[in-house]
């Protein structure tokens, strides 16, 4: 039996399901199964999972067989199996009975291949609500009473209504359904059938992007049927398939692993023409392709049609390094020996047999891993590669060993240097790397023990604790191998090792090993980059003068990584501005409600009855706007208001503070010791790019301010937009009338001479007190004085809401304030106070910094649009800046000066 | 086995939702199992004839052995071992029905009685428990009903010439489980606990046959789960892996699931572990006080077994410990007392990806 391993899918993510156990996938398979020639059967069966399938399909569909008890006898024989039964297992039968049969004989979790609505609703949910008790997952078929899905739309119709029934009626776990929305046949000539491929690409699309949580699956071979007996052309047809579906979102396929390529390695001609047909994107791309396919038959000089085409063999007259590196891509072993012994020959060139391990070999392995990273490999491809590098480094070892031999008998030591322990961690199934780095340790006189892979971490502390290993190396390929390796880290932690810890493999970093595994060590974890590395490493650590000094180097460099990751945390790339202002919010401005205010220009508003302000204010009628929340949060007790009066533990406390605060405001409004001030206006305005433009009248002929606004630059998901406030004024080129309304209040006149007249009294209490119930006031002044503008704008009369839902900013409309982080800048200020004329009006001054002054009042923006929600615009790239400065007719280095928290560089 | 009309069932709400008290005592603390049945009852050393009873002289074959019997010959050894338990502050007892199916009763020629056997069993545990709920007022004690693996295997051979032939079907296991489960909830059971699983197709079976009892009855019972890692392979002796074993049965939205029996606690620590962060309902844990020694007995003390047990709910893995093989009343006391202060596992939230499994578990995200 294997040691305990769970594999991951791929580094890719993307699932190869085996056709080869497919009675219509296989005539291998079908001639085996009909002979009852059972040996053959697991063999083939064995085959696939050694060549990298992670689920098999099986399938004994066979008008002579009888399918129930074929498919059990099957399945018992592959139950004893190991080597087989460690993958999951998909069953695949058009018949209900067959499916079945098999699930009482799964002790995993397999798939059933498949269930639909062919058969009606009652019938899919009582099978698929079996599928559940015997505990398997479901591909479910775009099929229905009607027919089988072929279009977009129908595919993604059934798919729904099938997701529908399954997860609302029977609590089927969406995670357990797997859709095919089936691949039909293309170039079959018949027009209809053109946009098979790219329905199937856009039905994927939509399925992964509305239906949670679920798969996609799909047969691939079907799609290049029009071409069989013509594999080159089928076999660029399934990778090009491939990469466009897997792009949509395609989670697994039912693939011949072996017609398989790689898209990047494609005949460029070959993969244009597949794309144009696969992509409809010409009327003659099948013509085109059958074409091709034809002259590329006829170029076969009439060879039988099954007959594979002759390989190009050109590749074979280049330099032994470009043949080396090419039998690694793309996986033959053929000549792979005699190309190392030309390799090895050349001790010109390479003077020890190590440097050739070194040199090419790791070369090409380092394509294949960046192919594989990049989506463009499958694993049985790695697979393949990977035996092409061991056939080479197992031609090698002996010249080595010799070489060791030489060294030991011209009186070199024997004695080894140490003792190191390799593993490839546990669900981890990637060795080459760790074979390399085992071959030069041990080319170097090291005693290395190699436990091989999927090693769980006890396995691997016991061996290290038993052989007294004086290193510890472990790798991996793909990323849950990082989550198990800081595992390994936090266990000799816990066991109480002290020997250090290598970190090897292609998804292993320098930085990851500094942030995430040194951490849980403190006898060094050293990430070494290759092979070529390793020794150096190895032997500073085993050198008593040099190891405390790596260490420490070690140690330094990785607190150094660790702080320049938490910096760049925060640092995500940003979109160009084109691209981010590409990603705007787009309205359908004909049909948006736009509404016009009663008045334009200004209304200023005042409780100072001396004042000569065209209307009053209450002190008493601003105290109900009063959000309290904040306040509690300025004496540092967090909770939300009322709440926070019963809360268990600050309860007492924020009502006693609640209670001083309702007996100073009482106070501050009879004797009338603040004064509150306020000035309103609208203007007629549309949106010119991301700046706004306010003109002097409706004829809308005369600017008379322009406000920049910034725009977003992070990237965001597909559903979200790169917002700018300007997006919610129609732009001038919409035709529609538009009008940005403006404000500045202040509860601030009075506070400061009441603040100083308890500090007087020493009374710092109730100077705060005073300070901050001025700044209640004054944000409640700003919350009364938007319903107003509401109501000045028609649809604040009908809003009914009641208070509490006022202070949540439940109703339509935002009033974003300059400095604040729908608009960060702070220089917005004086253009909207000239335009308020709001000194005058309120009294409030701005400091040569911006700020107002008094300190209790704001000033922003209203924004009517229906739609109109707060953002932060967050951080700006430096084409944005210098936008921005123009628009804004400043020099960038006053934009930056103003914007300097929001720069991204 | 007779189809039957899928019946609705939520699909948000938590498989342990609606179980009320006994979901409660989950959430509170670590909850308490018992220990050992068996190594209880023989310590009495009975006989042939102590087994037979009057009821049973004239049996055709022998019985000794057959402890699941004792439910209806001498029910007062079991009801006093469930009431030592309780004693010693077990929360959950589990009744003596581990062989009560037809198909393990069939070694004895007992087939017969196996609805008795379980009906009485589930009784005897019921009392103890309303006698232990009595003694010190509002104190809860709950029942188990306990579901053993069967003596035969779904997903392994027992002749190796013949790697297809099983010598028992997945239809006869479900069947038998069936029967045993209907009468433990006729007895009143408040859990049901599959227990000692070493191939996971017997356990499919069984969680097939509870949700056929749940339609029958039109209610839910919470459905505990737990495995035996064999050996220090790692895995089931039917070959999965943990994570593997996990996925087979998660279908079943288990009220918890754990590993019981083979190793002592120490042995099972990174499968614990692992578990641990794998399931999204609560974790067990109740092994063999220690490995058998050369004589099969089992040598931990109840301090050696607390000390392990209290590790693991230090290191949040748990939400249940209890014993296996070899632990008596004086091990779970200890145990309780090791893990009372300890606050129960916290259960993760977990991402939703397609899991399937083989013998290895595989997940496609």
């Amino acid at each position: 039996m294997p040691s305990p391993t769970d594999t991951p899918a791929s580094a890719s993510g993307f699932l190869v399901i085996g056709e080869r156990t497919n009675i219509t996938g296989s005539p291998k398979f079908a001639k085996a199964i009909k002979a009852g020639d059972w040996d053959a059967c697991l063999a083939i069966a064995k085959q696939q999972v050694e060549n990298g399938a992670t689920v098999i399909d099986i399938n004994v569909d066979e008008a002579l067989i009888d399918g129930e008890a074929t498919m059990v006898k099957f399945l018992n024989l592959i139950a004893a199996e190991p080597d087989i039964a460690r993958v999951p297992i998909m069953l695949d039968s058009s018949k209900w009975s067959v499916l079945e049969a098999g699930l009482k004989c799964l002790q995993g979790k397999g798939v059933v291949n498949s269930i639909s609505l062919k058969d009606g609703e009652a019938e899919f949910l009582r099978r698929a609500n079996l599928v559940r008790r015997y505990g398997a997952a479901a591909v479910v078929m775009a099929f229905d009473e009607q027919g089988q899905a072929s279009t977009r739309d129908e595919k993604v119709r059934i798919c729904t209504r099938a997701y529908r029934l399954l997860t609302e009626h029977i609590g089927f776990p969406p995670e357990d359904i797997i859709f095919d929305p089936n691949i039909l046949t293309v170039a079959t000539g018949i027009e209809e059938h053109n946009n098979y491929a790219a329905d199937f690409f856009e039905a994927t699309r939509i399925i992964k992007a509305t239906l949670p949580h679920s798969s996609v699956s799909g047969g691939v071979s079907n799609v290049s049927f029009s071409f069989r007996g013509n594999n080159p052309v089928r076999e660029a047809i399934h990778t090009v398939f491939l990469y466009h579906a897997i792009r949509a979102g395609l989670d697994m396929a039912i693939v011949n692993a072996g017609m398989l390529g790689v898209y990047d390695e494609i005949d460029p001609v070959l993969r244009d023409l597949a794309d144009d047909v696969l992509l409809n994107r010409r009327p003659d791309a099948t013509e085109r392709l059958v074409k091709y396919a034809d002259d590329l038959k006829s170029q076969q000089g009439g060879a039988s049609k099954t007959e594979a085409p002759k390989e190009d063999l050109a590749w074979r007259n280049a330099p032994v390094e470009a043949r080396l590196s090419h039998a690694l891509v793309k996986g033959i072993d053929q000549w792979v020996e005699a190309d190392t012994e030309e390799a090895r020959a050349n001790t010109a060139k390479y003077p020890r047999p190590l440097a050739i391990i070194e040199g090419p070999l790791m070369d090409g392995m380092r394509i294949v891993g960046d192919l594989f990273g990049a989506g463009k490999m499958f694993l049985p491809q790695v697979v393949k590669s990977a035996r092409v590098m061991k056939r080479s480094v197992a031609y090698l070892t002996p010249f080595m060993e010799e070489e060791k031999r030489l060294h030991i008998a011209g009186g070199g030591t024997a004695k080894p240097n140490g003792r190191i322990v390799l593993a490839t961690v546990k669900g981890d199934v990637h060795d080459i790397g760790k074979n390399i780095v085992g071959v030069v340790l041990a080319c170097n006189n090291y005693e290395v023990t190699d436990l091989g892979v999927m090693v769980p971490t006890e396995k691997i502390l016991a061996k290290a604790r038993e052989l007294g290993a004086d290193v510890i190396g472990l790798s991996g390929l793909i990323t849950p191998s990082l989550d198990e390796m800081v595992h390994v880290a936090k266990e000799m932690t816990r066991q109480g090792f002290t020997v250090p810890l290598l970190i090897g493999g292609a998804t292993t970093s320098p930085a990851h090993t500094a942030v995430k595994i040194a951490p849980e060590y403190a006898h060094g974890v050293v990430h070494v980059l290759d092979a070529s590395r390793v020794v150096n490493v190895v032997s500073a650590l085993l050198s008593a003068e040099q190891k405390t000094a790596f260490l420490a180097e070690t140690a330094a460099k990785q607190e150094r990584q660790r702080t320049e990751f938490a910096d760049r945390r925060n640092k995500r790339p940003l979109l160009a501005l084109a691209e981010a202002r590409a990603r705007k919010q787009n309205f359908n401005w004909p049909t948006i409600d736009i509404p016009h205010p009663e008045f334009l220009g200004t209304k200023v508003f005042s409780s100072d009855t001396s004042s000569h302000a065209t209307h009053h204010l209450s002190l008493g009628d601003i105290v109900a706007y009063i959000d309290w929340s904040p306040f509690f949060s300025a004496w540092e007790l967090h909770g939300r208001y009322p709440d926070i009066l019963t809360d268990a533990n600050i309860g007492a406390e924020a009502t006693k503070l609640f209670n001083d605060a309702q007996k100073l405001l009482a106070r501050i409004v009879t004797e009338n010791l603040f004064t509150a001030k306020a000035v309103i206006g609208f203007w007629p305005a549309n949106a010119v790019g991301d700046s706004v433009e306010l003109y002097a009248d409706e004829s809308r002929s005369r600017v008379i301010t322009t406000f920049p606004f910034l725009r977003q630059q992070q990237e965001k998901p597909a559903d979200q937009f790169n917002q700018s406030l300007a997006d919610y004024i129609a732009p001038k080129d919409s035709g529609r009338l538009d009008y940005l309304g403006g404000f500045a209040v202040t509860a601030g006149h009075g506070v400061e001479k009441l603040a100083a007249e308890f500090r007087e009294k020493h009374d710092d209490y109730h100077a705060i007190m005073a300070q901050a119930l001025g700044d209640r006031l004054a944000e409640a002044l700003a919350e009364l004085m938007h319903k107003q503008a509401r109501d000045f704008c028609g649809y604040g009369k009908t809003e009914n809401l009641e208070m509490k839902d006022i202070i949540r900013e439940k109703y339509r409309s935002i009033r974003p304030a300059p400095g604040y982080p729908a608009c960060p800048d702070h220089t917005e200020k004086p253009p909207l106070f000239a335009l308020l004329d709001a000194t005058a009006a309120t009294g409030i001054t701005l400091t040569e910094s911006n700020a107002m002054d008094p300190a209790s009042s704001v000033s922003g923006f209203y924004f009517n649009h229906p739609d109109s929600k707060y953002f932060a615009v967050g951080k700006l790239g430096k084409d944005q800046i210098e936008d921005y400065a123009a628009r804004n007719k400043i020099t960038v280095a006053e934009a930056e000066k103003w914007l300097g928290p929001y720069l991204e560089y | 086995m007779s189809s039957h009309s899928p019946h609705p069932t939520a699909p948000l709400a938590h498989p342990a939702v609606g179980f009320g008290p006994f979901h409660e005592l989950f959430q509170s603390r670590v909850a308490i199992l018992d220990g050992a049945m068996g190594t209880m009852i023989q310590s009495h050393a009975l006989t042939e004839a102590d087994f037979r009873g009057a009821r049973f002289a004239a049996h055709p074959h022998d019985l000794r052995g057959n402890n699941d019997l004792l439910c209806l010959i001498r029910p007062d050894i079991i009801e006093g071992i469930h009431r030592e338990y309780f004693a010693a502050g077990a929360d959950i007892v589990t009744t003596n029905t581990f062989n009560s199916t037809t198909i393990s009763q069939a070694d004895y020629h007992a087939e017969s009685v196996v609805p008795e056997i379980n009906l009485t069993a589930a009784q005897i545990a019921g009392r103890a428990a309303h006698q232990a709920e009595a003694a010190t007022p509002g104190r809860r004690c709950f029942v188990a009903g306990g579901i053993g693996p069967t003596n035969r295997t779904a997903s392994m051979s027992p002749d190796v010439n013949r790697p297809d032939y099983r010598a028992v079907t997945f239809d006869q296991l479900a069947a038998a489980y069936l029967e045993q489960a209907r009468a433990l909830v006729a007895g009143g059971v408040d859990a049901l606990l599959i227990e000692t699983i070493f191939d996971t197709l017997n356990a499919k079976a069984a969680l097939f046959a509870l949700e056929t009892l749940f339609d029958e009855i039109d209610r839910r019972l919470p459905v505990m789960i737990s495995v035996t890692i064999t050996d220090a392979s790692g895995r089931t002796l039917s070959g999965q892996t943990i994570a593997a074993f996990y996925r087979s049965i998660a279908h079943a939205r288990p009220f918890s699931v754990g590993l019981n029996c083979a190793l002592g606690g120490k042995q099972m620590r990174p499968y614990l572990e692992e578990l641990s962060g794998l399931a999204e309902c609560f974790v067990t844990c109740h092994p063999n006080a220690g490995l058998p020694n050369a004589f099969g007995g089992y040598d931990e003390s109840p301090a050696d077994m607390a000390a392990v047990l209290g590790e693991f709910a230090r290191a949040g893995f748990v939400n249940l410990v209890g014993g296996c093989c070899g632990s008596t009343p004086a091990h779970i006391a200890a145990i309780a007392a090791a893990v009372r202060a300890c606050p129960p596992r916290a259960l993760p939230a977990l991402p939703r990806h397609l899991q399937l499994s083989g013998l290895e578990a595989l997940t496609v995200a």
